[in-house]
């Protein structure tokens, strides 16, 4: 049990959570803009190829960050723009979005560095002590950089969407799109907006899935984008709770790994990897139908 | 002149080609792109693309069989989207249907007659299927849980236990099942169609066929799918007209998941012979770019997948040069290119004050 409560336990529960926490507070500004985002997935991947990318080419983890960031950002606004200018169903654009990612990156992944599974191994960032007991651990997840610009930037989104000029705006725009239209709100730039804010920071989860795994690899993002989203359905469209959910699911998946140590692949040990997916299942289960999704949800002003 | 103004009425032929003629014009723009990218030039990946797919017989043998799964997992996606629905879980539906339908077309005795050896087969693997959806349909009609998440959720789960069925409970030593039985393998085109030979198309085409227009006259002359149709339309206004919206939700999700774990035939009895992990694997998401392609026609659904069915061809054929997965992006260009074209071709040309508002998504209802 010693290896369950543990400070190694709370390291890698932070560790994990990263990707989906940024993933499932980009889902909130995207959804409470008004914006069905289910792309969420495709933002993860596209950012984590690019930042390893031009790591690579540059030799800088701190570029790679940047250009991770802004093709996320860009990707998310190029599902807005989809939606809102094109008017396109948006979850065919997630739907479609996913797909152009997955298999962009796994193209770029030949084109680039000539393998189907995975890029050659960066630097990314090393701060902290070098120790393999619990207390470095945790050091080490505490200071990446990664790590703190989306601790920051989660902490930072429930202020903003609820104090700010912003925020009102995009809290307006996803209610009642029509309404702030008609008080002089320019709901598609407002959307704009927050599908670029969504997509950077979903863009640090998947730039800190790359980085942590010190490379690309095809696919990585592995469905942590639709989990996320349904950390925000859980959540009510919450940014702190649905990083709770995150933290929650986190634990799970720490608590899976740290089990499948101690099963030792005796039978049914591989089935300890359903634990994560079956307790979002659950928790789906009797949490969806009393939280409210935001009235303006999937709506345009006109 | 005319005293009208504000008429300029466009050739109404036009309209519904539009879509088609743009994404096929941007399919080969990108792929020249994609190409030039590669450092190919760009009309040899294309020359090579179409001699390896519509350039012979073989390689028209091979887009039947490559568009054959998408034909199933295709109409999956559709039957559920007809009812508001966003079934993306057909990729575990398929790979577990498989597996349900190539194990008991093992266990079959061995001289069973082949109508009674496929049907079981058949039925096997959609009643899996179908159970894969339950999960979903259940969870989406009693408690309003979205749909969309709880299947990839089913698609991760089934991932984990197809391994662990296939080692631990089935004992298999390679992750494969045993062959079928000889009379559930189905029938190669190429025994009907000498100039065929080699290709892997099997019968289970023609039968794909047979099934989008079956399922198009169940949507739009049985009861059950008239209903299907409205509550995709109009959830609420089938509520109060008295419609067990519910009811039919879990029914339309179960037929997509039942549909979906058919394609069974084109994997494992008209190909195969039996399952192996990774059998079918990407049918379930290439379907929905069928299904959003083919736009509710059952013609143009094997239309789209005909299409596909030649870029994952193509993908083959010139991956020496371009990576194959240069197809998929193709294919996910597609989906936006005619989705952006039909909004464009449904809107008037002049704009004129709009009389009735843009019909609303959807996935509105869905989404809360």
């Amino acid at each position: 049990m010693s290896s369950i409560f543990s400070l190694t336990m709370v390291a890698e529960t932070l560790r994990i959570a990263v990707p989906y926490a940024c993933a499932a507070v980009a889902g909130v500004w995207a959804e409470r803009s008004g914006i069905i985002q289910i792309g969420l997935e495709g933002i993860l991947l596209t950012s984590a190829f690019v930042s390893v990318a031009v790591a690579v080419a540059s030799g800088s983890a701190v570029l790679g960050l940047v250009a991770g960031v802004a093709a996320g950002a860009a990707f998310s606004l190029f599902h807005a723009v989809l939606v809102e200018r094109a008017r396109i169903d948006a979850v065919v654009s997630g739907i479609a979005l996913n797909l152009l990612a997955f298999a962009g990156t796994r193209m770029s992944l030949r084109g680039l560095f000539g393998s189907a599974s995975n890029s050659p191994s960066i630097e990314a960032f090393r701060f902290g002590p070098t120790g393999s007991r619990g207390v470095d651990l945790l050091a080490r997840v505490l200071l990446d950089p990664v790590t703190i610009l989306a601790v920051l930037a989660t902490a930072a989104t429930p202020f903003l969407l609820a104090r700010t000029r912003l925020g009102l705006r995009t809290r307006a725009a996803g209610e009642n799109p029509a309404a702030a239209a008609m008080s002089g709100v320019n709901v598609p730039r407002v959307r704009y907006t927050a599908l670029l804010i969504s997509g950077a920071i979903c863009a640090l989860g998947g730039v800190h899935l790359a980085f942590d795994q010190h490379r690309f690899e095809s696919g990585m993002s592995n469905g942590r984008g639709f989990i996320a989203l349904a950390a925000v359905v859980v959540s009510g469209w919450r940014a702190e709770r649905a990083v709770l959910a995150c933290l929650a699911f986190g634990a799970l998946e720490a608590l899976q790994i740290v089990l499948q140590d101690q099963a030792n692949r005796s039978a049914g040990a591989d089935l300890i990897q359903l634990l994560p997916y079956v307790a979002t299942l659950l928790v789906l289960g009797f949490a969806a139908g009393r939280a409210a999704a935001p009235r303006g949800l999937g709506k345009h002003a006109d | 002149m005319s005293a009208t103004p504000d008429e300029a009425p466009e050739p109404p032929v036009l309209r519904p080609l539009l879509p088609a003629l743009l994404a096929l014009f941007g399919i080969i723009l990108l792929l020249n792109l994609i190409s030039f990218a590669f450092g190919q030039a760009p009309l040899t990946t294309l020359r090579l693309a179409l001699a390896g797919t519509w350039g012979t017989p073989y390689g028209i043998g091979q887009v039947l069989f490559k568009s054959t799964p998408l034909i199933f997992t295709a109409l999956a996606f559709e039957i559920a989207l007809r009812s508001g629905l966003f079934n993306i879980g057909a990729e575990g539906q398929v790979a577990l249907g498989s597996l349900a339908g190539g194990v008991v077309g093992a266990h079959l005795p061995a001289g069973t007659p082949w109508p009674l050896a496929i049907t079981i087969c058949v039925l096997a693997a959609a009643l899996t299927g179908a159970g894969v959806a339950l999960i979903p349909a259940v969870m989406r009609a009693r408690l309003g849980v979205h749909e969309i998440i709880s299947t990839i959720m089913l698609n991760r789960i089934v991932e984990v236990l197809l391994p662990f069925l296939l080692v631990t409970v089935l004992g298999a030593a390679a992750l494969r099942t045993v062959e079928v039985v000889p009379g559930a393998a189905l029938l190669k085109l190429d025994a009907v169609f000498p100039a065929l030979r080699g290709s892997a198309a099997s019968v289970a085409f023609p039968l794909a066929v047979g099934l989008a227009f079956g399922v198009d006259a169940l949507l739009r002359r049985t009861r059950r799918g008239r209903e299907m149709r409205w509550i995709g339309i109009n959830a609420a206004a089938c509520r109060a007209e008295g419609i067990d919206v519910s009811r039919r939700l879990v029914q339309a999700m179960l037929l997509s998941g039942a549909i979906a774990g058919a394609a069974m035939v084109a994997t494992v009895l008209g190909y195969k012979g039996y399952y192996e992990l990774g059998l079918g694997a990407g049918a379930g998401f290439t379907g929905i770019a069928v299904a959003l392609l083919g736009r509710g026609h059952p013609l143009g659904i094997v239309i789209a997948a005909l299409l596909f069915g030649t870029l994952q061809q193509a993908g083959l054929a010139v991956n020496a040069r371009v990576p194959k997965e240069a197809m998929d992006v193709l294919a996910a260009a597609v989906i936006l290119l005619v989705a952006v074209a039909n909004r464009a071709a449904a809107k008037p040309l002049t704009q004129v004050t709009p009389v009735v508002a843009p019909p609303a998504p959807a996935s509105e209802e869905a989404a809360s």
